[in-house]
């Protein structure tokens, strides 16, 4: 950082710096950087049911992971999930921003009824989707609805084959996290300039057409980052499969994401914080890879 | 033109009033299957409204043993009134001195504090656990707090207010013999109180609704969160669904009273997330 004068010279800013930067750095180094070089470290020996290494075995946990057919069914399940999350959610917050945006009255009322989900936790979520709107019951939301057009209760979380688990645990997401993205396309909406929109009045275009010459490119580095948090955001998605999914302490091994199937490899009742860590240690380098190509390819794309 | 236009706002219209309804409806649900009595719940007939309003359900979540929400309420505001406080504090203090100390190093301190942003905080939740049982801390208030304290991304956003904020203030404390750290507290601080609401309130919702890290540190019931307490019934199937329902509307009260309340905070603070600009 540049040195300016800033009207007096001041005595000991390193002491200064360090006074206000060094507790929270200290507190990082201590609970972000220790513990991931200690997991790295981990992640190359044995461990079971202990977080001190015991044995060094080298790559043999990374194998052991890669080699892990639940391991890689949970990549799987993340990239579907994925595929299903990050495109509704894109278009479903967009969708409300620019209809809310464009509403003069009431605006704050269908705002805030949106975003009010983004108070909820995940896992009273889960209980309102398990226990009401998709219970197996006759009596769940979405089969007494289905009983009006004569459709047979259907077994929501049970079943795998058609496998409506997916519409469970996507629209659960869905309700929670719509409104946080549409405040910020809101917010981009509303920094668009309005002389481009007089402009393009002028110019006789309206509707879909400002939309699609205007809007949307104003929006896209509002969006490249929507994008980029809804992947990483799906990436960690743990709360809601757990609480959907399992019941008795007991887990479906379908639709395990990788924040799940991690949670029971290192603390479930192996302990194995050896194969953990490197599981860890192998998502950590795939977000990483993912948010780098997703920049890359997205800021191409955007030509900025 | 104009009846194409008129036709768009009905359309429009159409879709938000749809949207409300459908937003709304868990809600209902939630407050319904809490002030229902267990056999309403269960029977096959579809009621919106509870045949028999059973507020009792809300007392007995405090003195029933099934749901013992009591203690994982003061577990849950201990928590999340601490890390609130904490981090603003520790990300105020160190986004102020990252933005106005000037210091050989900074650029390099703050680079080490951005990085951790890219690394996605639940991925860690292993080799945390791991130091954090090191250090004795399983089932502990400890070890459900502190590693919370230390949010890069609010010190982040907190540099960058401060970056923003007129220097000219702070000059003329300085020019009266202020010190950096009067300077602070005297004047910068009680001038950022609006942003420090924003970054407080979602501090406190994500403390208050966060999972993971309660499930894994919260190994006895003492140290349960509301959350842990709500998942342990929920994934165990108790046989009282009315009575859960009723622990889950008492564990979002207090966020959605403080929503109401400071909404215009919480807006601003997830706008200045400033990731779209």
């Amino acid at each position: 950082m540049p040195t300016r004068r800033r009207g007096r010279p001041r005595a000991g800013t390193a002491l200064w710096f360090w006074v206000f930067v060094g507790p929270f750095f200290a507190g990082l180094v201590l609970f972000i950087y220790v513990p991931i070089g200690w997991s790295v470290y981990l992640s190359f020996f044995e461990a079971y049911n202990t977080v001190t290494p015991t044995e060094f075995v080298g790559l043999a946990n990374y194998r052991d992971m890669l080699g892990d057919r639940a391991f890689r069914e949970s990549l799987l399940t993340f990239v579907v999930f994925a595929a299903f999350i990050v495109p509704t959610t894109f278009a479903l917050s967009l969708l409300t921003a620019v209809l809310v945006a464009r509403t003069r009255v009431m605006q704050a009322f269908f705002r805030s009824v949106f975003f009010l989900p983004v108070a909820c936790s995940y896992v009273v979520a889960a209980l309102i989707w398990k226990m009401s709107i998709f219970s197996g019951m006759r009596s769940g939301v979405a089969n007494a609805a289905l009983g009006l057009v004569g459709v047979d209760p259907i077994p929501w979380l049970s079943l795998t084959d058609p496998p409506w688990y997916w519409l469970v645990i996507v629209s659960a997401r869905l309700w929670l996290q719509v409104g946080f993205y549409m405040i910020l396309f809101l917010a981009a909406l509303q920094r668009i300039p309005t002389v481009l929109y007089e402009a393009a009045a002028i110019d006789g275009a309206e509707g879909w057409q400002v939309f699609r010459h205007i809007t949307w490119p104003q929006l896209l580095p509002a969006s490249t980052a929507v994008l980029l948090l809804l992947l990483i955001n799906a990436f960690q998605a743990f709360d809601e499969f757990y609480n959907i999914l399992s019941s008795f302490g007991s887990y479906p091994p379908y639709a395990r994401p990788p924040l799940v199937y991690l949670y029971y490899t290192a603390l479930g009742s192996g302990q194995n914080f050896g194969d953990g860590s490197a599981g860890a240690v192998i998502l950590t380098l795939m977000i990483a890879v993912v948010a780098l190509l997703q920049t890359r390819v997205l800021r191409l794309g955007g030509r900025d | 033109m104009l009846h194409e236009r008129r036709r768009y706002a009905v359309f429009r219209w159409v879709l938000l009033l749809a949207g409300t309804l459908l937003f709304l409806l868990p809600f209902a649900l939630l407050l319904r299957g809490a002030l229902s009595t267990e056999a309403d719940l269960s029977s096959a007939r579809w009621h919106w409204l509870p045949p028999t309003w059973e507020w009792g359900n809300l007392a007995e979540v405090f003195d029933n043993r099934t749901v013992p929400m009591g203690r994982a309420l003061l577990n849950s505001t201990l928590i999340a009134v601490s890390q609130t406080v904490g981090v603003l504090v520790l990300s105020g203090m160190a986004g102020y001195g990252l933005a106005r100390i000037p210091y050989r190093w900074s650029n390099v301190v703050f680079w080490l504090i951005t990085v951790t942003l890219l690394i996605p905080a639940a991925v860690t939740f292993v080799p945390s656990f791991v130091l954090v049982s090191s250090l004795g801390w399983i089932s502990t208030l400890r070890g459900l707090i502190v590693p919370g304290l230390f949010q890069a991304l609010a010190t982040f956003l907190f540099r960058q207010f401060f970056l923003s904020f007129p220097k000219e203030i702070e000059e003329a404390a300085a020019l009266d013999g202020l010190s950096w750290w009067g300077t602070f507290w005297r004047v910068v601080v009680p001038n950022s109180t609006g942003f420090a609401a924003a970054i407080g309130t979602i501090t406190f919702i994500g403390s208050w609704n966060a999972f993971l890290w309660p499930l894994v540190i919260g190994r006895t019931p003492d140290s349960w969160t509301v959350q842990v307490a709500l998942s342990t019934y929920l994934t165990a199937q108790t046989s009282q669904i009315s009575l859960l329902f009723a622990a889950a509307l008492v564990a979002i009260l207090p966020l959605l009273l403080m929503f109401l309340v400071l909404q215009r905070w919480i807006v601003q603070g997830v706008e200045r997330t400033g990731i779209s600009d």
